[in-house]
């Protein structure tokens, strides 16, 4: 158990868990909601009203849980609000995407500045108290909460439901044309609303991951633009799960890695060490689905579009 | 924009005072902060001076501020606007203000102000910072002491000069009593990310570091620590409580003195445009209250290098120094000057790590 080779390489592997699972939670979300042909560009605000709820709930209440439901119902709310706007009103979803973005960045940092100077046990301490005197190995495992659990097994669920069921045959058909789910009689707006909140209530998962369990704690604008790496990530990995989670560990892993090699003496220079995560992750992502055909195959073919019933 | 309430604290003293300036009621003087308050780092540090103003001027002077202000064209526009809602004197806190500065200050000559971490001056301008590299020199001293390993861990955020002094600073203070220390540098590339910050200091504790200390701007690195048991130097602001076990001390930022001092000056008509670069001696740069787990003869030796540093015999930047090659880069018997340590690009030997 005191093998310190194992416990780098260990380490490393957990680093980059932890690194990816906001982007997975997040991403995973946006994905099954562009799937339904909606375009929400209010992930990194969903993220921060997530993470302030959930940060605000669990102080409150001194329990973790409760903290993570409502975050997930805060965003889910940001994401209904979104709803509303876009698939009632039909307002230009690109624009309701950025404003709540920027409602987001805004309204958290109004709530969240009573909270400012209230640290909190991460949710691994909180889980296993005896972690700051652990091995080292076991130390590393316990930093697998069950959060990072649930970001490495929710896109095989997603999967699952997307490819193997009949409400997911249904969601994707939705997104590919809404002209003809509505003329087989499917409800659009219900269908499009359910993905919208479900996206909505993944970006607030990863927003209190972040306050919750990865730095715990809240500061002002902490998501710090992974809301828009989730978003970029779903675009690369051309809609699909496995490929987005690819994604999100590489990203996750070769920032972490560029702290390791500095930490190991490796000389490499630290503008090159910053750009490396996204170089990396859109050269591979780009590389793996460069075939035209699947491409436009993966693509929701009505994403964005506004949808009348009457149109 | 928020206004002092503090008109209660009205001082006897205030006949002391004169006004140069014609204008009758209290001076006028704001501030620009580059980032939200919140309840530690850089801006806090300003705002506690501002409110150190407040509470030894009372109502001889009216102070407020504009927090969040991004550095470029919009800090033209709040400076421009602070200068003609009739401030009198305006501190603008944060290094991308120096252009926008210097142009409104020279559309209002008569008015005064001070630009932070800056070196373009004019008349009505002046600038001023804190030589901060001397608490890394004072706390690398007390790392030396407490640590098993030899192995320290450096959050850093860009390699500008500011950030390098302060990684050979405390490199230096730490090999003065521990000549094994090796300091390792990761770069995040961002003044705020709590994320990076916190998967910075993980990576390097895992890599045998077990003192940290870092150059960024939240507090992930002082709650690491905690989580881990490994201790903290924590930077900006105290965050004692965000390490209540690990975190030894903060090198923090302190501009209460200076701010009266100059506010006191334009009301006495004293003011003059120039530059002030403080450390321990004008109180600029302290230590926060040191951790329960610093023993009685380490507080007192620090404590010590800092009344030296504040005297003046001796420098964090003095000869013998090598370079990260080996090299002597700074000859026994010489120190770097102010425009050296001003310029710095380059690493001590001892630190790990590339800029």
């Amino acid at each position: 158990m005191h093998n310190p080779g194992l416990a780098m390489c260990l380490a490393l592997l957990v680093a980059t868990l932890r690194a990816a699972t906001p982007l997975i939670l997040a991403g995973i979300g946006e994905l099954v909601t562009e799937k339904s042909g909606v375009l929400n560009l209010g992930v990194e605000g969903m993220m921060l009203v997530g993470a302030v709820t959930g940060f605000a709930a669990t102080v409150t209440t001194g329990n973790p849980f409760l903290g993570i439901l409502a975050a997930m119902a805060a965003g889910a709310l940001m994401a209904g609000a979104f709803a509303f706007l876009t698939l009632t009103l039909l307002a230009n979803q690109v624009a309701t995407g950025l404003a709540l973005t920027i409602f987001g960045v805004g309204f958290s940092a109004l709530a969240g500045a009573p909270f400012q100077s209230h640290p909190i046990p991460g949710l691994a301490t909180l889980l296993f108290p005896d972690l700051a005197t652990a091995s080292p190995l076991l130390q590393q495992l316990l930093l697998i909460d069950p959060l990072v659990i649930l970001a490495v097994a929710s896109p095989v669920l997603v999967h699952l439901f997307l490819a193997r069921t009949r409400p997911g045959l249904i969601l994707r058909a939705t997104g590919e044309s809404h002209e003809v789910a509505h003329a087989f009689g499917y409800k659009v707006i219900r269908i499009r609303l359910l993905a919208t909140l479900f996206g909505g209530a993944m970006a607030g998962l990863g927003g209190a991951y972040l306050s919750l369990a990865y730095t715990p704690m809240w500061t002002e604008n902490m998501v710090a633009g992974r809301g828009w790496i989730a978003l970029a990530l779903v675009v690369f990995s051309t809609w699909k799960p496995f490929w987005l989670v690819l994604g999100a560990l590489l990203f996750g892993f070769v920032t972490i890695a560029g702290f390791q090699a500095e930490s190991w003496g490796i000389e490499l220079a630290p503008n090159l060490v910053a750009t490396l995560p996204y170089l990396a992750t859109i050269l591979v992502l780009v590389l793996i689905s460069r075939d035209k055909v699947r491409l436009t195959l993966n693509a929701p073919a009505a994403l964005g579009k506004p949808f009348h019933p009457a149109g | 924009m928020r206004l002092s309430r503090r008109t209660l604290l009205a001082t006897p003293a205030l006949g002391l005072l004169p006004r140069a300036a014609s204008a009758a009621g209290p001076l006028k003087v704001a501030f620009v902060y580059v980032s939200p308050i919140g309840d530690a780092g850089w801006t806090f540090q300003h705002e506690l001076g501002r409110r150190a103003v407040d509470a030894a001027l009372g109502d001889a002077v009216k102070t407020s501020f504009v927090e969040n202000v991004e550095e470029g064209a919009d800090a033209e526009r709040v400076i421009r606007k602070l200068a003609t809602d009739g401030n009198d004197l305006i501190f603008t806190t944060s290094f991308g203000y120096m252009n926008p500065t210097l142009k409104v200050a020279q559309q209002f000559p008569k008015l005064k102000f001070e630009h932070a971490t800056g070196y373009k001056r004019a008349a009505n301008l002046a600038t001023y910072s804190a030589r901060f590299y001397e608490g890394r020199f004072a706390t690398g001293v007390l790392a030396g002491r407490m640590t098993k390993s030899a192995i320290m861990g450096y959050v850093a955020a860009f390699p500008i000069p500011e950030v390098l002094q302060g990684i050979n600073a405390f490199t230096l203070g730490a090999r003065s009593v521990n000549p094994k220390v090796q300091v390792k540098v990761v770069w995040t590339s961002s003044w705020f990310d709590p994320g990076k910050e916190r998967a910075a200091a993980d990576t390097l504790i895992a890599g045998g570091a077990d003192i940290l200390t870092h150059h960024t701007d939240s507090t992930a690195v002082a709650q690491a620590g905690e989580e881990k048991g490994v201790f903290t130097i924590a930077y900006n602001s105290d965050q004692s409580k965000y390490g209540p076990k690990t975190c030894l001390t903060a090198v923090t930022h302190n501009w209460n003195d200076y701010y009266i001092g100059r506010v006191k000056a334009v009301m006495a008509g004293t003011w003059t445009s120039g530059d002030v670069w403080g450390g321990f001696k004008q109180g600029m740069t302290k230590l926060a209250p040191y951790n329960a787990a610093v023993p009685e003869a380490v507080r007192k030796e620090v404590d010590g290098q800092i009344a030296v540093l504040a005297a003046g015999t001796a420098k964090p930047f003095q000869g013998p120094v090598n370079d990260q090659a080996g090299k002597v880069k700074i000859p026994a018997g010489h120190a770097l000057s102010d425009k050296d340590i001003a310029d710095m690009k380059w690493f001590v030997e001892g630190v790990q790590g590339k800029i």
